[in-house]
């Protein structure tokens, strides 16, 4: 398993060779970039902040997680931070296993968990100016959930 | 003493990556997001707010020890 928290751009095809396990089976990898729009903006640029030494510990937590979960050989995470222009490469997972639904299964599970767990932060650059992209899970779904909201902290 | 550190918004909020807080026997996550307030003057508690200790997540109720390091951040958003 491997972990990998850089600023620059990497290569998916000379990573995967890098790692390949010979004759595994299946590798199933995922690729995310930036895109050029969101919900209400064109976007001229993403910058990512990140947690140095938590985003590594928290990314490596979940890779563990999806080790026991599925029946899997190994896995790799990369991930970027810094200043990201439409269409640049943000992360890439890859799982290899023996057959293919365990590598499907933890590519998504992995990049899946590593959104809602692993501490990295985007801004978006727009025309009109730069502002945090915000996500609460939590929030969308109306339940009480990870993190805490004014009343909750009252409560203590 | 708590080492502190903020990220993304909240680090803007704030206006500092990070701060030294006093520890005290006790004291919980919550108290020290309290002491924070009390020093920077900005009131984080309106805020989608989440807290790690020692690089790890826990909820406000945490206590803490001497010498931790103590991070307030919102929601991420990464992939």
């Amino acid at each position: 398993m491997q972990v990998r928290v850089q600023e620059e751009d990497f290569d998916p095809a000379e990573v995967l060779a890098e790692k390949l396990p010979s004759a595994c089976g299946a590798v199933v990898s995922f690729v995310g970039t930036v895109r050029d729009y969101s919900d209400a903006s064109d976007i001229l640029a993403l910058e990512i902040e990140h947690y140095p030494g938590m985003t590594e510990r928290e990314l490596r937590r979940v890779q563990e997680e999806a080790a026991r979960r599925f029946d899997i050989l190994d896995s790799l995470i990369v991930h970027r931070y810094g200043n990201l222009g439409p269409s640049e490469r943000i992360v890439l997972v890859a799982v290899w296993s023996s057959h293919r639904a365990a590598a499907f299964d933890a590519c998504r599970f992995l990049i899946d968990v590593l959104k809602t767990s692993a501490p990295f932060w985007k801004k978006e650059i727009t025309p009109a100016g730069a502002r945090w992209v915000t996500d609460c899970p939590g929030c969308r779904a109306g339940t009480r959930h990870g993190h805490v909201h004014p009343d909750v902290l009252q409560e203590s | 003493m708590l080492h502190v550190k903020f990220f993304a918004s909240i680090r803007e909020r704030v206006g500092r990556s990070q701060m030294e807080l006093p520890w005290a026997e006790g004291m919980s996550v919550a108290a020290a997001l309290q002491a924070v307030e009390a020093s920077s003057g900005v009131a984080l508690r309106g805020q989608h707010l989440l807290a790690a200790r020692n690089h790890e997540h826990v909820t406000f109720d945490e206590p803490l020890a001497d010498g931790d390091e103590l991070a307030f951040f919102p929601p991420v958003t990464g992939g």
